[in-house]
């Protein structure tokens, strides 16, 4: 049988499933798979962490050096995040330059912490127009069982949270913790028929009709949205998705700070 | 999106409430669509929306290239957005950059999720847009010039998909940014609507609203979608009135 076919029969299991409020792994609608980090999981990075959501592992490392500003932004340090869905996460992902796939990863990623000014950039500035620190913030996918958003912005959240500035090497004074100043977090639905359902496996992600992932951040704010595969939303559920992201996203910034 | 060290914060909100170029917050830029603009393409067409200038053409449904992306029980569905080169201020370099495909990635889902692509398997539907000028909202004229340009191919859609913009600016919620908007204002969301089911296919936002906020945002850029659907169907009643039917020359 192809995989078309197996997929196609257990995208119809899931969606009967979700009829009831049922989903594949025994969860409600609302939950999540168990959530885990291990900041400082990569010795060699300044800020590092292992994410884990369920089966899905995603390790973040964060490296600060000096370099220069852009022109239009003089004054503020600058911020470069990627995500790399390496083959061994998964049979479907190949070899070769990035995928829209990975780049949507890590643009959604980046968004959130950007947009939700996670780091002061304004302290990264060592002297204006000349000297800065690039902070880049590197997501490597190790196991892609669903949900790579929220275990990429855990895991990026997690060793940011944990990163040390490293002066010293650069001769630029001593060590010191990085300035981060919001906790933006992302959670990632999908629905399922009339159901929408939190933190999607591979397969409720394979079978799903439509991807939300909303960012809040610790302030009450919305800072990111990203609506992706096919599918549709109406107003009213985005509002009702919101609600619940503030909540998810509360827990999940306790975890990523360790409190 | 309030970026450090930028140059000097304009004023965006008068007062009296008006914005810099006099509209009021739910007022749309003048928006112009031309259907079939093109003459080797399926189906085309060209939007101008306030200071932006995007061309649309729809090639299929065809034979899938590269072969491996063929699928047995649909259609699928490309589209590239590009931005020329001159289409800004400071020259973009030319080429698929990640903004790009990410842009191209969620517009080719929207789509796919209003065209009957079952009807059509083992083919392509090729939409590309192209960003001749820009002045913030691209994706969404796009996007409005892509679903103009499938109708006009002939491609059966569940509706076309009507797009714009909301964002925040100087604290208000407002109707469709323009670029000093965009760059200076606390929040964007770009947004399209299918006007039959009232549901988005396509949303993605930036910035900072709370949840209050991000509810009216929504139902703005829903009722702003409204209107700029009855711009798109009457382009196309235009292009297919009796006597009608030759491609239109862009600028006529």
């Amino acid at each position: 049988m192809s995989n078309e076919v197996t997929a196609e029969i257990l995208g119809t299991h899931i969606l009967e499933l979700a009829r009831t409020g049922r989903r594949l792994d025994g969860r409600g609608i609302d939950d999540y798979r168990p959530v885990s980090v291990e900041p400082g999981f990569a010795a060699a990075a300044d800020g590092s962490a292992l994410a884990r959501i369920g089966a899905t592992a995603v390790v973040c490392g964060v490296k600060l050096e000096p370099g220069k500003p852009f022109p239009d932004t003089p004054n503020a340090g600058v911020l470069t995040t990627n995500a790399e869905l390496v083959p061994l996460s998964n049979a479907m992902f190949e070899p070769g330059p990035p995928h829209p796939r990975a780049i949507e990863v890590s643009r959604v990623i980046d968004r959130a912490i950007r947009a939700g000014e996670a780091i002061d950039l304004a302290k990264l500035c060592v002297t204006p127009g000349e000297k800065t620190w690039v902070c880049y913030v590197d997501v490597h996918v190790i196991d892609h069982s669903g949900n790579l958003i929220d275990a990429g912005s855990l895991a990026a959240l997690t060793a940011l949270t944990h990163a040390t500035l490293p002066s010293k090497r650069f001769s630029l004074g001593d060590d010191s913790p990085l300035a981060v100043q919001h906790y933006p977090v992302e959670t990632t639905f999908c629905r399922l028929g009339d159901a929408i359902v939190v933190d999607p496996s591979l397969d409720e992600e394979l079978a799903c009709q439509g991807r939300l992932t909303i960012a809040t951040d610790e302030a009450g704010n919305v800072v990111a949205m990203q609506k992706g595969l096919v599918g549709a939303f109406s107003p009213d559920d985005i509002k009702s998705l919101a609600d619940r992201a503030f909540r998810h996203g509360d827990r999940m910034r306790k975890i990523a700070t360790g409190a | 999106m309030g970026s450090v060290g930028a140059k000097e914060v304009p004023v965006l909100l008068s007062p009296d409430g008006k914005r810099i170029d006099g509209r009021r917050l739910d007022e749309l830029r003048p928006l112009k669509i031309v259907a079939g603009a093109l003459h080797q393409a399926d189906g085309s067409a060209f939007v101008e929306w306030g200071a932006n200038k995007v061309m649309a053409a729809v090639y299929g449904p065809r034979e899938v290239h590269p072969r491996h992306l063929q699928q047995n029980n649909k259609a699928i569905v490309q589209c590239k957005y590009n931005m020329a080169a001159f289409s800004v201020d400071e020259r973009k370099r030319p080429g698929l950059d990640r903004r790009s495909q990410e842009i191209s990635k969620v517009i080719s889902e929207a789509f796919e999720s209003v065209i009957f692509v079952e009807e059509y398997p083992r083919t392509s539907i090729d939409i590309y847009i192209e960003v001749l000028q820009a002045n913030a909202g691209t994706r969404c004229a796009g996007v409005v010039a892509a679903s103009v340009a499938l109708a006009d191919a002939g491609i059966p859609m569940v509706d076309l998909l009507p797009s714009v913009a909301v964002g925040k600016i100087g604290g208000a919620i407002a109707l469709d940014l323009k670029k000093e908007e965009d760059n200076f204002g606390e929040a964007d969301m770009p947004m399209a609507l299918v006007p039959q089911s009232g549901r988005l296919v396509l949303l993605q936002m930036e910035g900072h609203m709370t949840a209050e906020e991000l509810g009216r945002s929504l139902d703005l850029g829903v009722q702003g979608c409204r209107s700029i659907y009855e711009v798109m169907k009457q382009a196309l009643r235009d292009r297919y009135q009796v006597g009608g039917g030759a491609a239109q020359e862009v600028g006529a």
